[in-house]
């Protein structure tokens, strides 16, 4: 890197390191001028009002303590948020596994069927869902005529229906880690191990199984944190009788306008999120994850 | 990549994965059924199908003025955060050192934080400024979220950049505005088109902000949708779904097709 900056020195005349250095701040300046003041500051705002409104002080924050609502909401959001991650992560397992042992042309239709819903607007997504699910939904409807069943199951406005579609949104975000790693996985070392006189099964266990945990960890932080703030499809499969964290916000904001409620929430959400990240920081790379290798 | 050392995986494996699939891509097509039907309740089409609802969804005047509100913010803040997050990509690249490694930490940021707590954030400094339900409102938040793709997808593409390709352009003489114009963005165009795309799609399906910081004057695709969705019953909704997923496949399939065209 000296070298070059060096050579650029001469060439410019400017001697100055510094110099061009600010150039290329300039560059950057834009960006981080935006961030912070229309980004930045408005989740400072958030912080401070979650300690100052109504009152000046934690009071909002015994209320995590102490109110039978706020206990029930975040037990149902933990509860979604888990199953939602260990389901996700075993189907995305399965998926990239299969996906890293197979011909490049079945590969290509196995990626179109994982990439359409990711790029599938959320709402429409949410919305297929609802039609299927519903009390005279297309499932029901199908296993009432068949004579499976007699009344129909409820399948939405309760924790199976937001799980179902948390765990379509969030399945092809958690197969694109678990896949890039396990492609990395130098495949001699299952053939060693099986050379070696290991079982099939055994040589996955014991070899490939704990080569793919970077990526199955890296999947679950991502799939974890998406899910505990996730608003739309909770909200819409829940349809306000299973509120989860970021809707139960929006009720107290707009139509309770209990700020200093809300934004104590949204303050927990951050700070449990920004803690897990820093937590987790050492043992995966954040940016990597997050598709910045 | 072909089949390797480890042999082939077992037919359940394989069945389950593309059973898998079927769960990703099956639930989707339930629109389409919907979306032709000859009822006026959201339903499947019983005596025949019948494009009523399309008909309806192109002259209806909420939904076209929403599809265009939705496009014209969608473009401004790609076009803003394309600009911005490319420059921002570029001089961190070439800065190299800890502050910009912390600059593009802090890009990433608003793809971290959940979108709830930053709408709370954005919809009480809107009261003060008054930009509540409007169109600078919305996009400025828009650019601010949508960064982060862009700076991802640049950076990816810097990555792969020969570092010596711009100093022979300076050393040559060029400015730094010349070799930036001339030089590194003819190379990290594919970079810059897909941080596009992302932000972008970014833009064009964000409901939480549009909850919170719009709803009047401006109303986006995505909240009328959700307004559509929670009323539940005009199957119009399904032919908006239908025309979005028909959209996002042939995209999908057009990029999938010049791909395989160029390798």
């Amino acid at each position: 890197m000296s070298v070059h900056a060096s050579a650029r020195e001469r060439r410019a005349g400017l001697s100055l390191l510094a110099g061009t250095h600010t150039r290329y701040w300039l560059l950057i300046a834009p960006a981080l001028f935006m961030l912070c003041v229309f980004y930045i500051y408005p989740i400072g705002r958030v912080l401070w009002m979650s300690v100052t409104v109504p009152a000046p002080g934690l009071g909002n924050y015994e209320l995590l303590a102490t109110s039978a609502s706020i206990h029930k909401m975040l037990l149902t959001t933990a509860r979604i948020t888990m199953v939602t991650t260990v389901v996700t992560l075993i189907l995305a397992y399965i998926l990239a596994y299969t996906l890293v042992h197979s011909s490049p042309r079945t590969q290509r239709w196995m990626f179109l069927g994982i990439l359409i819903p990711l790029w599938i607007s959320v709402l429409v997504r949410a919305f297929a869902w609802f039609v299927l699910l519903r009390r005279d939904g297309l499932i029901n409807s199908v296993l009432m005529s068949s004579g499976i069943i007699d009344t129909p199951l409820s399948l939405i406005w309760n924790e199976t229906g937001v799980m179902i579609g948390m765990i379509h949104y969030m399945l092809p975000l958690g197969v694109l880690p678990i896949y890039a790693n396990m492609r990395d996985i130098d495949q001699r070392c299952i053939a060693a191990a099986r050379g070696l006189g290991a079982k099939r099964f055994e040589a996955f266990r014991r070899v490939f199984l704990p080569l793919s945990l970077p990526g199955v960890v890296g999947a679950g932080i991502l799939v974890f944190i998406f899910s505990l703030g996730f608003f739309v499809t909770p909200a819409l499969l829940g349809g306000g009788k299973t509120l989860m964290i970021a809707e139960y916000i929006k009720v107290q904001i707009l139509e309770v306008v209990r700020w200093g409620l809300g934004t104590m929430l949204a303050a927990t959400l951050l700070l449990l999120i920004g803690g897990l990240l820093a937590a987790l920081s050492r043992l995966v790379n954040l940016r990597k994850l997050f598709g910045a290798g | 990549m072909s089949t390797n050392g480890f042999g082939n995986i077992s037919i359940m494996t394989r069945s389950m994965a593309w059973l898998i699939v079927c769960f990703l891509v099956l639930p989707i097509t339930i629109v389409f059924a919907v979306s032709v039907t000859d009822k006026h309740y959201l339903s499947l089409p019983e005596q025949g199908i019948s494009f009523q609802y399309y008909e309806k969804l192109f002259t209806s005047g909420p939904w076209m003025t929403s599809i265009l509100q939705s496009f014209v913010i969608a473009c401004a803040s790609t076009v803003a955060a394309v600009l911005l997050g490319t420059l921002c990509a570029i001089g961190c690249w070439r800065l190299g050192n800890r502050a910009s490694d912390f600059v593009r930490m802090l890009m990433l940021v608003p793809i971290m934080v959940p979108t709830i707590v930053y709408a709370l954030g954005i919809y009480q400094f809107w009261i003060d400024l008054r930009l509540l339900d409007s169109y600078t409102g919305l996009i400025i938040a828009h650019i601010v979220t949508g960064l982060p793709y862009v700076v991802i997808t640049v950076s990816t593409a810097l990555a792969g950049f020969d570092p010596r390709l711009e100093q022979a352009s300076l050393s040559l003489g060029a400015s730094i505005g010349q070799t930036l114009r001339l030089v590194i963005i003819p190379n990290i165009k594919p970079g810059v088109i897909s941080g596009a795309i992302f932000a972008f799609i970014h833009s064009w399906d964000e409901l939480v902000l549009a909850l919170f910081i719009a709803g009047r004057a401006v109303f986006t695709l995505p909240r009328r949708m959700w307004d559509g969705i929670n009323e539940s019953l005009d199957p119009t909704m399904a032919a908006v779904a239908a025309v979005l997923i028909a959209i996002t496949v042939s995209l999908l399939c057009t990029d999938a097709y010049t791909r395989s065209r160029r390798a």
